[in-house]
């Protein structure tokens, strides 16, 4: 299975948990992004400094745009929705640094976020409208289609899931396809620049007439 | 036929069908919002915002067959 470019590579063991590369990454993600969030803010002014201020513009961005979607107060959502993009930019960025593939191309970091979306929209929706309302806007518009409601709020998770996994793990594939097609005559440079790991290795393996 | 060679048909029908539909839609989709900013150049904003969340949506069909082929390919339960 080495050329498997959905398998993941485990790096070490935690007691009986194995931890992957996939994880590390975001692990370094999160503590950058904290990182950078506490420098900014740490000494937060009337008269910001050149962090804070980027990182005002930032969140009000975020914010704005968020507003103009829903059209209401953005800050009991701001949080949540502000860490996914900052995360997600973050993560889905990664991969053009030399060697480090981005977390959210294999499948249990879509998978991880989307369980928290899933989670979360039933709590915003419970408090926001109580409990018996919101458990009643199932049977909306019929009781009939309950079934497809409740079938719908699974769907909508795994769709979510699917979509930023397919979406990184095809940027991989071409880019590996591409290095694979180009040969010797990409700059050496670029070696260690480009998926050199799985996505290239399956390629190759390929050539050489083994399927999987 | 053997099992690989059946795999590798199945990704590739996966993949070239499943980019037909998506394709077409989303130049309908672009095509659609181009006209409506042509005539209201003051919404482009607004336009522009919900077009790239519709096209997302649209794009999620391609990567669906994108997957599936994969999963043909790497993953695939029927072959060891």
């Amino acid at each position: 299975m080495e050329g498997n470019p959905l398998a993941t590579l485990i790096l070490f063991h935690i007691g009986p948990v194995p931890i992957s590369k996939p994880v590390v990454t975001t692990w370094v993600i999160m503590a950058v992004i904290a990182l950078v969030s506490w420098l900014g803010t740490r000494r937060a002014s009337v008269e910001p400094s050149a962090l804070q201020s980027t990182l005002e513009i930032i969140v009000e961005t975020i914010s704005d745009q968020i507003s103009a979607i829903i059209q209401k107060d953005t800050w009991p959502y701001l949080p949540l929705l502000g860490t996914l993009f900052l995360f997600l930019v973050v993560a889905n960025l990664s991969a053009v640094l030399p060697d480090v593939q981005p977390p959210t191309g294999h499948i249990e970091t879509p998978a991880a976020l989307a369980v928290i979306v899933f989670l979360s929209v039933h709590y915003f929706g419970i408090r926001k409208r109580g409990i018996g309302p919101y458990l009643r806007h199932y049977t909306q518009p019929s009781v009939l289609l309950t079934p497809l409601n409740v079938l719908s709020e699974i769907t909508r998770t795994f769709s979510l899931m699917i979509r930023l996994f397919g979406n990184m793990m095809s940027h991989e594939f071409v880019l590996a396809i591409v290095v694979f097609l180009a040969g010797l005559s990409k700059p050496i440079f670029l070696q260690s620049w480009l998926p050199s790991s799985s996505g290239r290795r399956s390629v190759a393996s390929r050539h050489d007439g083994k399927l999987i | 036929m053997t099992p690989e060679i059946m795999s590798i048909l199945g990704a590739v029908i996966a993949v070239s069908f499943g980019a037909i539909g998506p394709a077409l839609a989303e130049g309908r989709a672009v095509a659609a919002a181009m006209d409506a900013i042509a005539r209201q150049p003051e919404s482009a904003g607004t336009l522009s915002r919900t077009l790239f969340v519709g096209l997302a949506m649209i794009e999620t069909m391609a990567i669906y067959c994108l997957v599936i082929a994969l999963l043909v390919l790497f993953a695939n339960p029927f072959i060891h």
